[in-house]
């Protein structure tokens, strides 16, 4: 199947010439996002430059029947803003508008296109900040954040996508606009809001998006804390938390993790020789209750066998201290040419044992994993590298992630905590969801989208579909 | 006849009688004779009321058959190591709230009312003062279990604190007042129980109060709760600004300077923690004062011109129990008022995009003006069609808009 040759000309006639792609050269550079084991060629690219002409996009889409998928900078990590041959990627960078900065209700309106740190730059001076921060916020979208209910270092204290999402206009996928939420939070009706982020793509292309702005911290105090094992840094995690402290991060790395920054340009004075680190950040209004709660977090820490704690509140040394945290991964391209992120979440007391469990799986497939991690959230990301060019590689890849899943869900976790299902966990779903509930979540996309036009193939394991198996069953 | 069918299909001890109007009542143990009830209604085409402990909405919705969550009760399990809780739909939220504060843990919720279940709080999505600091409901829920209008059960969500694996089901059904299905156990976020707690008063003008809070606020601060209050709802002669700081000694503390400080003129004064703890919980209490309850959404800018709507149109004398979080811009009124007056209410806070929810009232006014309303361009459409998927056969009563 491909895109009719009509419908990519009328796509042209609506964006103008220059920003429909549909060379197999031009189309090769939506053919992945920001996981490498995927990867899919779509029909044609559509970048549209306002949210009328997303409109007619759409409509011209459902036109001729022709699927389609959204897509921000494309730095997902579950394959889903990926589109087959037979479907129109709508590439939606260009709505990069900041609409309105309304620092008297904490609010900002923006169009999908806006780069996640933008906006805290934009709104810094008036002392605001949009607090959920992926890692690739520097580059990631916030209509990408939106439709996979992004987290980030800092979610731990100031929540996920989600929590800071009050307005969302959605161009349906017929084309037809509808506001979710309203400007103050507060909902029209059912929950709209709450269900349409996270929700991947398939219920229609968020325009305009109403955030919540967050008062920025005044003081923040980092500490780095070095264990000589992974088990008790696990067990100092849950130490911290349950002791009443709400550190703004919580973030571990492990000894592969530490050695691969350390020795890139990236190092940022991490011990070689610890088994695990852990980054605790303390933020707040005000200087001495900061300091207070930090030297409390730093005393649990040492009592739970820290070997050392470092400490820094100048922005320079807390710089140097996130530095490693935040570029592990690209600093993990000198390991290997190909990096799988995973992400899962256990209940935070499972992580010594998980993170155990998946050391003894890397192990088993033979592939050399680290782990950098939200810890406080129990959201772990085993790193799996590799090369591509090994045979039967990505087979082994694919197989140790999913042993890796197995063992979260067993652990009372779940498949993903921030990077969304997409193409890549779509084979787990039933594993966490029996096919009433897939059923049922396949119903709340048709209430948005009847035809199933938006992006097709993702989250839900059709085949394990109640209407589905009775269709099997009458024929 | 509904109560012999009922008795036979799951034992006549699930039968619990009858309500004072004559509806059999029902009352399932477990998630499975839920489904069974359910799935039973809706082949035979019975219409099914809801009810928890009946202390928010009434329960004379009239149905062939009463489902009650009290025996469903129980707090399953609370993992203090995890910060996470379980509990059945029908356990009352006091319950819930002392036995979490036996591991010093908390769920950063004040609903309003008293002696409700912990169905009813997440069913109607009723966040109290608290929501200033600590968010919504739907912040506070990790997953839960429900069984839809035509008997399937559903777990949605999980109990880990970050999950994004599959659509948000649970968001969709916390304060969907139980159109979507009946809810039967919850799994919540939860906090340990911060060692400050320190409320403030100011008393004076309605707008100089405004002025100080929007002071407070700007001084980067969110404050646990910051409520306005008018004079019925405070028992006082004037409206009552009341600021409460919880954390850590030290951050309330000085939190407590800055807002004594950016609150001027208006004086803030300390009250003590028992007087305090005695005032919210009154303050809670005091929202099923009136006959319905309404909860406005407007943007905290606007909270002015919201109140002043109010007035106009509900409270004419201004001796209403209102109260205003002015972090949010979320107003509750209790009063009485007739369903035209409410609808034509509503239609005003609307043009000034402002929603209004009928959080409870007698089935009257609730069939009539709807839970919701004044919906915007598609939005009805994609309600009933998610209904449509969840109750197929309209068992559950619920009027989610206006003449349901």
């Amino acid at each position: 199947m491909t895109v009719p040759t009509a419908a990519i000309q009328a796509l042209r006639d609506v964006v103008g010439e220059q920003w429909v792609k549909s060379t197999s050269v031009e189309l090769e550079t939506f053919a992945t996002d920001g996981l490498p084991t995927h990867n899919s060629r779509p029909g044609a690219v559509v970048i549209p430059g306002s949210r009328d002409e997303v409109v007619s996009v759409l409509r011209l889409l459902d036109h001729f029947d022709v699927p389609f998928v959204a897509r921000g900078a494309g730095t997902g990590l579950s394959g889903g803003a990926l589109a087959g041959s037979d479907a129109v990627m709508v590439v939606l960078t260009r709505l990069n508008r900041i609409l309105e900065i309304d620092p008297v209700n904490r609010r900002a309106v923006v169009e999908p296109g806006v780069v996640n740190t933008k906006l805290s730059e934009v709104t810094d001076h008036v002392g605001l900040s949009y607090a959920p921060d992926p890692s690739s916020q520097t580059v990631c979208t916030i209509g990408g954040n939106v439709a996979e209910n992004a987290g980030g270092p800092h979610c731990l204290k100031y929540g996920v996508t989600s929590n800071h999402i009050l307005e969302v206009e959605v161009a349906l996928p017929n084309g037809d606009l509808v506001t979710l939420g309203s400007p103050g939070g507060e909902s029209w009706g059912p929950d709209l809001v709450g269900l349409f982020v996270g929700s991947e793509g398939m219920f229609g292309i968020a325009t305009q998006i109403t955030v919540r702005l967050t008062p920025t911290p005044a003081i923040a105090r980092t500490l780095l804390a070095d264990f000589s094992s992974l088990r008790t840094a696990g067990e100092a995690v849950t130490q911290v938390i349950s002791a009443g402290i709400l550190p703004a991060a919580l973030e571990m790395m492990d000894q592969n993790s530490v050695a691969v920054v350390e020795e890139s340009i990236y190092s940022a004075g991490y011990p070689t020789d610890a088994a695990a680190v852990l980054i605790v950040e303390l933020d707040g209004m005000d200087k001495d209750s900061v300091e207070s709660e930090a030297a409390q977090a730093e005393a649990i820490l040492r009592r739970a066998g820290a070997r050392a704690v470092k400490s820094a509140t100048d922005p320079t040394q807390r710089a140097r201290l996130w530095q490693g945290r935040k570029k592990t991964f690209g600093a993990l391209g000198r390991i290997a040419p190909d990096l799988v992120v995973q992400d899962a979440v256990v209940p935070r007391s499972a992580l010594p044992d998980i993170l155990e469990r998946i050391a003894e799986i890397a192990a088993e497939f033979d592939l050399p994993v680290c782990n950098v991690f939200h810890a406080g959230d129990g959201n772990l990301h085993p790193n799996l590298s590799f090369s591509r060019s090994e045979p039967g590689v990505l087979h082994r890849v694919k197989e140790a992630a999913t042993a890796i899943m197995h063992a979260c869900i067993d652990a009372g976790g779940t498949i993903t905590g921030e990077h969304g299902v997409g193409a890549d966990k779509i084979h787990l779903m039933p594993l966490v969801f029996d096919a009433e509930t897939i059923s049922l979540m396949r119903e709340l996309r048709r209430a948005f989208d009847p035809a199933e036009q938006a992006n097709p193939g993702k989250v839900l394991p059709l085949h394990v579909c109640r209407d589905a198996a009775e269709a099997d069953a009458s024929q | 006849m509904i109560a012999r069918q009922i008795g036979s299909l799951l034992g006549d001890h699930t039968l619990v009688g009858e309500d004072s109007d004559g509806t059999p009542r029902v009352a399932p143990r477990t998630d499975d004779a839920c489904s069974i009830v359910l799935s039973k209604a809706a082949k035979e085409g019975w219409r099914v009321r809801v009810q928890g402990t009946g202390s928010w909405n009434t329960t004379d919705a009239p149905a062939d058959l009463a489902l009650s969550t009290s025996n469903l009760t129980g707090v399953t399990e609370v993992s203090p190591a995890d910060l996470v809780a379980s509990v059945r739909a029908g356990t009352p939220w006091e319950e819930l709230r002392l036995s979490l504060l036996d591991h010093e843990a908390w769920i950063p919720l004040d609903p309003p009312g008293a002696a409700r279940s912990v169905g009813s709080v997440v069913a109607t999505g009723t966040a109290g003062p608290l929501r200033s600091g600590f968010g919504t409901l739907r912040d506070q829920i990790l997953g839960l279990t429900f069984v839809t209008g035509d008997g399937r059960i559903i777990r949605a969500g999980g109990k880990v604190v970050k999950n994004v694996a599959g659509y948000d089901i649970a968001k969709l059904l916390a304060g969907s007042f139980g159109a979507f299905g009946v809810i039967t156990s919850v799994n919540f976020r939860l906090r340990t129980v911060p060692r400050a707690d320190q409320t403030l008063f100011a008393a004076g003008d309605r707008d100089a109060l405004i002025r100080a809070a929007r002071a407070i606020l700007g001084s980067g601060e969110t404050p646990a709760a910051l409520e306005l209050i008018s004079p019925r709802a405070g028992g006082a002669d004037e409206w009552t600004l009341a600021l409460r700081l919880r954390g850590s000694e030290p951050a309330v503390a000085a939190q407590t300077t800055v807002a004594a400080d950016v609150a001027a003129p208006a004086i803030l004064r300390r009250a003590e923690l028992k007087s305090a703890s005695g005032f919210w919980k009154q303050l809670c209490a005091g929202a099923t004062g009136g006959e319905t309850t309404l909860r406005m959404g407007a943007l905290p800018s606007a909270l002015e011109s919201t109140l002043d709507l109010l007035a106009h149109h509900l409270d004419e004398k201004c001796d209403d129990w209102i109260t205003v979080s002015v972090t949010t811009g979320s107003v509750r009124w209790t009063g009485n008022a007739t369903p035209d007056h409410i609808r034509l209410f509503r239609g005003m806070c609307a043009q000034q995009e402002v929603p209004i929810i009928l959080e409870r009232a007698p089935w009257r006014i609730r069939s009539e003006v709807g839970h919701f309303g004044a919906y915007r361009g598609r939005v009805d459409t994609i309600v009933e069609s998610i209904r449509g998927a969840f109750d197929p056969a309209q068992v559950l009563l619920v009027p989610l808009s206006a003449g349901q």
